[in-house]
């Protein structure tokens, strides 16, 4: 099935929404304005966007350290995640959770998650709850390289793989886990060769091509849907910043950074886009601009919701 | 009355919610056909199905990944851990992930989830499979932690502890698991955070929670016979604390002696301990007194462990200390 412009365009957005939103953040945290770590999307927005292209609102996603572009491909309100990551009260956690655990369990986002691999555990009991109840509801499961070697990667796919439960495990490979290259935590290339080893298919993709992703996506979504098992889909990516903002990135060169920056996945996108006619020109900054005044607007928002009062600290420890 | 173990209490009152409330599954290691290493699952996978009653690998982090998950999405899993020493392989999940969880998503989240597991020394099962290692959860905001010492309260705890809409720590000494008891059948509960008076008396407190407890009520006879009435109380719960009826007691008595499985340093006895001193100083005639195991690891053969386990000889000797 071809995609239409409108999808087509679709993903472009989501994809250069994710851009503009973390690099206005990486200007607003060195401003001082935002707290704490952040660890920034940019370079991998293909993933995101060809992904959750492919879900339903009713469907889940467990994130990552690295969430923020999960959060807006699956739907997420700008004005709530900037106002988490400025600690406000009109943030998404009231200001409890911050970058690393932003959620909206609404719209079937189970939260990023500050422990790598934490959310490879929780994805397959969120697939569990989708068959005990009877719905065709599926999961996808985003993490790094860093957390292909934690334990929960091979508790969380096996327990998936032996059940069939409708998980797609999303491997963004970006090759670091912090500084220390793939080569260098991991004896193989592919991380979707360890497919193997649960007897579920393995893919993979550019990871800087968002109709690949989005390709490989809908097939693992169409296998979980009719009751196939999980799939492990390999994105191979890059991240344009490094690990967290201020990460001074001594460990890659600069010949490497560059060749990835040529295959920059927004601009990739937008000029095959230009090539196939789809979009002009005007089209694309007309866009952009829309885009920039949402993020403006969320940080207008964010700006002005007043700060959480002290008294609401002790909240929220137990449902009551 | 009539009289079932501890073990069949458990096994009863999930056989009772599971039929009432088709969100609530169990999942386990050889929790299925197996019935659980101390019977508590036993029936169950016959009774409801292997949909309901799932068999794991052995995979503690993601047992508890998967009820995590499960729980977030609407559904209430009780889920075993078989012995609560492995709980060390799923710390993550359980401290940093279902505690925390709640909290930092603003309070969106609802995890109405069991993890239960057995505790405790005894069965020279040494190390790695006899700690009581409450006091790690009860250090940790947003895990409740359950501890019953009868078949009665195994009963009305578990089933309060299915309907609590936060991450429950039920653990269940396996001595306890073939001691009998009055249990009534059908639905009753004991509230979590309310502690019982096993014994009343005016002369000295006993404060003990699990397996403990039987040694304090036997102490307290023992006592008697010397004209001391020791009122034991069985916190049952640690997170919530029933700190009223603690306090009352200690107001009443003067005289406190915390006992407890768990060793000595860094035990809840030591939180009791400066629990009472911060909020009823005034009502303390002598000091508080903890009797508990050592600070070594559980020893395996059946001499040594003996000697590791607090026992009656120990509980006495401290109230003596003090009355």
């Amino acid at each position: 099935m071809e995609l239409d412009r409108e999808q087509r365009v679709g993903l472009l957005k989501t994809m250069l929404t994710i851009r503009n939103f973390e690099l206005k953040l990486a200007e607003l945290f060195a401003a001082g304005k935002v707290p704490g770590f952040v660890h920034l999307y940019a370079g991998q927005e293909a993933v995101a966007a060809g992904v959750c292209a492919n879900l339903r609102r009713d469907d889940y996603i467990t994130s990552t350290h690295r969430g923020h572009g999960h959060c807006i491909a699956k739907g997420g309100d700008l004005r709530r995640m900037m106002a988490e990551l400025y600690g406000r009260a009109a943030g998404y956690c009231k200001g409890k959770g911050g970058s690393m655990h932003i959620a909206d369990l609404d719209i079937g986002i189970l939260g990023a998650n500050g422990i790598v691999g934490g959310g490879l555990a929780i994805a397959p009991g969120a697939g569990l709850s989708a068959r005990l109840r009877g719905t065709d509801q599926v999961v996808v499961c985003f993490f790094g390289d860093g957390a292909s070697n934690q334990s929960t990667f091979h508790e969380g796919i096996n327990m998936a793989s032996i059940w069939r439960l409708p998980v797609i495990f999303v491997c963004e490979n970006n090759l670091y886990g912090i500084s220390t290259p793939q080569s260098r935590h991991q004896n193989i290339r592919d991380v979707s060769d360890r497919a193997r080893a649960y007897g579920i298919p393995g893919v993979t993709v550019d990871g800087n091509d968002v109709i690949a992703v989005y390709e490989a996506t809908r097939e693992a979504v169409r296998r979980a849907r009719a009751g196939e098992g999980p799939t492990l889909l390999e994105c191979k990516t890059y991240r344009h910043r490094g690990h967290f903002e201020g990460d001074p990135m001594s460990y890659r060169t600069k010949e490497e950074m560059e060749e990835w920056r040529r295959r920059d996945p927004v601009e990739r996108f937008w000029g095959k886009l230009r090539e196939m006619r789809l979009l002009t020109e005007t089209d694309y900054a007309e866009l952009d601009r829309q885009i920039r005044a949402q993020i403006d607007e969320a940080i207008r928002y964010a700006e002005e919701s007043p700060l959480p009062d002290p008294a609401e600290m002790m909240e929220d420890v137990y449902a009551f | 009355m009539r009289e079932i173990s501890y073990a069949e209490a458990l096994n009863e009152v999930l056989r009772e919610e599971m039929k009432r409330d088709p969100t609530i599954f169990v999942a386990g290691e050889d929790v299925g056909a197996f019935g659980g290493v101390f019977g508590v699952t036993k029936g169950l996978l016959e009774e409801f199905g292997e949909e309901r009653v799932r068999d794991t690998p052995i995979t503690e982090a993601a047992i508890v990944g998967c009820a995590i998950g499960a729980a977030a999405t609407g559904m209430r899993p009780v889920i075993e851990m078989m012995f609560m020493d492995f709980m060390g392989v799923c710390v993550d999940q359980i401290v940093n992930q279902a505690a925390k969880m709640r909290y930092m998503f603003g309070g969106k989240a609802r995890l109405p989830m069991v993890i239960r597991a057995c505790c405790g020394a005894g069965v020279s099962a040494a190390a790695q499979h006899s700690q009581s290692l409450e006091a790690w959860f009860v250090h940790t905001p947003g895990l409740k932690v359950v501890m019953p010492s009868t078949p009665y309260d195994a009963k009305g705890l578990l089933r309060s502890a299915i309907a609590d809409d936060n991450p429950v720590i039920f653990l269940e000494h396996k001595l306890l698991y073939g001691k009998k008891g009055s249990v009534p059948e059908g639905a009753f509960t004991i509230p979590l955070g309310s502690a019982e008076v096993k014994r009343p008396g005016q002369h000295v407190t006993l404060i003990s929670w699990s397996r403990m407890v039987d040694v304090c009520v036997s102490a307290a006879q023992s006592l008697a016979q010397e004209g001391i009435e020791a009122e034991v109380i069985d916190l049952r719960t640690l997170t919530p604390l029933d700190k009223p009826t603690l306090f009352a007691s200690v107001e009443k008595t003067g005289k406190v002696v915390i006992v407890h499985e768990a060793c000595l340093t860094g035990g809840f006895g030591g939180e009791v301990a400066a629990l009472i001193a911060d909020e009823a100083f005034d009502c303390l005639d002598a000091p508080i007194k903890r009797v508990a195991a050592p600070d070594v690891p559980v020893p395996f053969s059946p001499v040594l462990e003996r000697h590791y386990i607090p026992n009656e000889l120990q509980v006495l000797r401290a109230v003596r200390e003090i009355v």
